[in-house]
């Protein structure tokens, strides 16, 4: 108890006699909180309007439940079945009955559509059938489905019915590697006339690896002219970089759709010159090579830019040191001053790489049909085919790859660093 | 880097050939984007040099195309949607970015790594993949082919753009400069608009013109949050380069090119002006 109390005494107080521990303590806790507090709108506000509706998408992937939203009967009448030959009567009067209440609501028509991926000509069988039976009112109603369309007496529809019964399905995410399920439910590939997604991906990849190839290969040496004139000079010189990285994206576009086209500037110049005669116009535009030209412009001042905050921050006097001890221009250079840079290499080329695989406008407008990326088809599947699963699908690919790009990037630069303009 | 007074044939010829090649680059840079300022003047429906203008015949140039840019109701009104929509969601970018940075750049604010992960994310996803959530999820709200909801979109993608040129002034603020004037009395509120704002100010509006440009610029998710009514200018030249090619465009380009140059011109001024600030040289 004494020794408690003499305890006690030692403890500095503030001036209301907390112990200053517990006050220090506190203070800090109600810094974090202001702090948080600062915060909290942004991240509210990113959270409703960003994060929220892109998992929202991410979850559309897996999502089937139409199926067993629209098809309730169906779904729990098929539950107990094997899956061997047709199934019982109970099953096509649920089925009959779902179709009836599907038309009354008018959701069938999702119904169709979702088969219709999986089978085709499944949209029909069940449109057809949905304005058939709702005149039949009493069964046997195997029979009169099959009357309706005779599609209902093949088992393979009902398997393909018992398969989609679960409300989640990874059927979209094997449609996007090229694959698909079978008849009973195994995975195989696609037919050959609709493997395009990995021919896509892979497409999307290595025209991505070229551009930030090419980025590299233009903003090296441009980036080390600027890091090592003097200021006066290097500042003009960056406004040549900066004007195209401030310009509007669809300027751009715009101008190399003039520059390129088979009527446009480049090509009238080389008929000028002479290089091609004027009936043998080379097709510059709408196909890979404009894909290419145009985004290596628009990406090349994220190279640029990270290469040469790097690269001014290279003391001189290391290649002098270099060259002082008997190295030549070209051992210097390669063993001294190109190591120093590869941080900016690695931070550029990423970022390149990033905007790259996710780029949609430039490629829609002067890609053709050989220059489109993964994002083109997204946005197809979006707005054209309503494949809104597919879509998703191929956007939560593309979106893991970007992501653990970013951690990579994150890793070499740290975002904090990161600079504009 | 002079060319040394020592350097053999060899390095001469390097350091020509390399300056020239520059010279390429820099070319390949700019000239697509100076090409099409003469071709907006135009006289005739084509995208190229017609052989009057190449010989500076008053008669091969015209302002037939800005004419028909003014005279164009559409392009009035997605001038007039481009402008109220940037406008709106560059301030609330602003607001909400400034605010986040400020909580940021405390040294003892939990979780900084993630916070920043989540606040910056609007900039790392494609923007295919944004505009895919988005619709979605705006539509299901009622916020689809609003002004409103395109507002918000935007101000979702511009504020990363805030929060990292803001974070970036904040790194050179001396924090006891807010205890300095707590300590002589000052509220909050004055703290904030005495002292934090004027230093960190070029930051916030570097920061804001980003956000400016990227929601003036946006076209991505404009086209799937729009209807007719909510048609900006980027959504007009996409629809336009897709369907009937007018050399309008060229002209609206040549408008968009000086406004970037005004914005290009702001942030470097605005730059300098922090550096100076902060004490330290430019660049």
């Amino acid at each position: 108890m004494a020794e408690a109390t003499l305890d006690q005494g030692d403890l500095m107080r503030t001036a209301d006699g907390t112990p200053l521990k517990i006050s220090i303590a506190r203070a800090m806790r109600r810094n974090k909180l202001k702090a948080l507090a600062l915060i909290a709108p942004l991240f509210v506000f990113i959270l409703f309007s960003f994060l929220i509706p892109i998992i929202d998408m991410s979850l559309r992937s897996v999502d089937n439940s139409v199926i067993p939203d629209v098809l309730p009967n169906t779904v729990a009448a098929l539950a107990d079945w094997d899956g061997e030959g047709l199934p019982p009567e109970e099953a096509f009067a649920a089925l009959a009955a779902d179709m009836k209440a599907g038309r009354e609501s008018r959701d069938i028509g999702k119904v169709a559509t979702r088969l219709n991926y999986e089978l085709s000509g499944m949209r029909g069988t069940v449109m057809g059938t949905a304005r058939r039976i709702a005149s039949v009112d009493e069964g046997p109603y195997q029979e009169a489905l099959i009357k309706a369309n005779k599609d209902w007496s093949d088992p393979a529809t009902w398997k393909l019915l018992k398969r989609l019964s679960s409300p989640y399905t990874m059927g979209y995410y094997l449609n996007a590697v090229d694959m698909r399920f079978d008849v009973d439910g195994n995975i195989e590939a696609q037919p050959d006339f609709r493997q395009i997604y990995v021919d896509l991906f892979l497409r999307t990849f290595w025209m991505s690896i070229l551009i930030t190839g090419l980025t590299i290969l233009l903003g090296y040496p441009i980036a080390h002219l600027m890091a090592t004139l003097p200021l006066r000079y290097s500042n003009l010189l960056m406004i040549l970089v900066l004007l195209p990285f401030w310009t509007s994206l669809l300027v751009r576009t715009t101008a190399w759709i003039v520059m390129l086209q088979s009527e446009g500037v480049l090509n009238d110049l080389l008929v000028w010159v002479g290089v091609f005669s004027d009936d043998a116009r080379p097709q510059l535009v709408y196909n890979k090579i404009g894909t290419i030209v145009a985004m290596t412009h628009i990406l090349l001042p994220f190279m640029v830019l990270p290469l040469y905050s790097v690269m001014k921050t290279i003391p001189p006097s290391y290649m002098r040191a270099a060259r002082s001890l008997g190295a030549n221009q070209f051992t210097a250079f390669v063993r001294i001053y190109m190591p120093q840079t590869l941080s900016g290499i690695g931070a550029g080329s990423i970022l390149v790489f990033i905007l790259a695989i996710g780029y949609y406008i430039t490629p829609a407008l002067v890609g053709g049909t050989s220059g489109t990326l993964i994002s083109n088809q997204i946005a197809y599947h979006m707005q054209q085919s309503l494949n809104w699963g597919l879509a998703a699908a191929l956007g939560v690919i593309l979106l893991a790859t970007v992501i653990a790009l970013y951690f990579l990037y994150n890793r070499i630069v740290g975002v904090d660093k990161m600079k504009l303009g | 880097m002079a060319l040394p007074s020592y350097a053999g044939p060899g390095e001469i010829a390097w350091y020509y050939g390399y300056r020239f090649v520059c010279g390429l680059i820099f070319l390949f840079l700019i000239i697509p984007i100076l090409v099409i300022i003469p071709l907006s003047f135009n006289s005739v429906p084509f995208f190229t040099f017609t052989p009057e203008m190449l010989s500076f015949d008053p008669a091969g140039y015209s302002l037939r195309w800005y004419k028909d840019f003014v005279n164009n109701p559409q392009w009035i009104h997605s001038l007039q949607n481009s402008f109220i929509i940037a406008i709106f969601s560059t301030i609330l970018s602003t607001v909400l970015g400034t605010l986040a940075a400020l909580g940021l750049s405390k040294p003892y604010t939990p979780y900084k790594a993630a916070i920043m992960g989540a606040l910056i994310s609007p900039m790392i996803v494609p923007l295919i993949i944004s505009a895919t959530g988005m619709f979605f999820f705006y539509t299901n709200v009622g916020l689809a082919q609003t002004h409103l909801g395109i507002i918000l979109a935007h101000t979702a993608l511009g504020t990363p753009f805030v929060v990292i040129t803001v974070t970036a002034t904040l790194v050179g603020f001396d924090q006891s400069l807010i205890r300095a004037a707590q300590n002589l009395g000052a509220a909050p509120p004055t703290v904030f608009f005495k002292v934090i704002m004027p230093l960190i100010l070029p930051g916030v509006i570097s920061g804001g013109l980003f956000a400016f440009i990227t929601s003036f610029d946006e076209v991505v998710v404009v086209l799937f949050l729009a209807d007719f009514d909510q048609r900006t200018i980027p959504l007009q030249m996409f629809s336009g380069l897709r369907e009937q090619i007018s050399p309008t465009i060229l002209a609206v380009a040549t408008i968009l090119v000086t406004i970037s140059i005004l914005l290009l011109t702001s942030v470097e001024l605005l730059r300098r002006r922090s550096e100076r600030l902060r004490g330290m040289t430019p660049q």
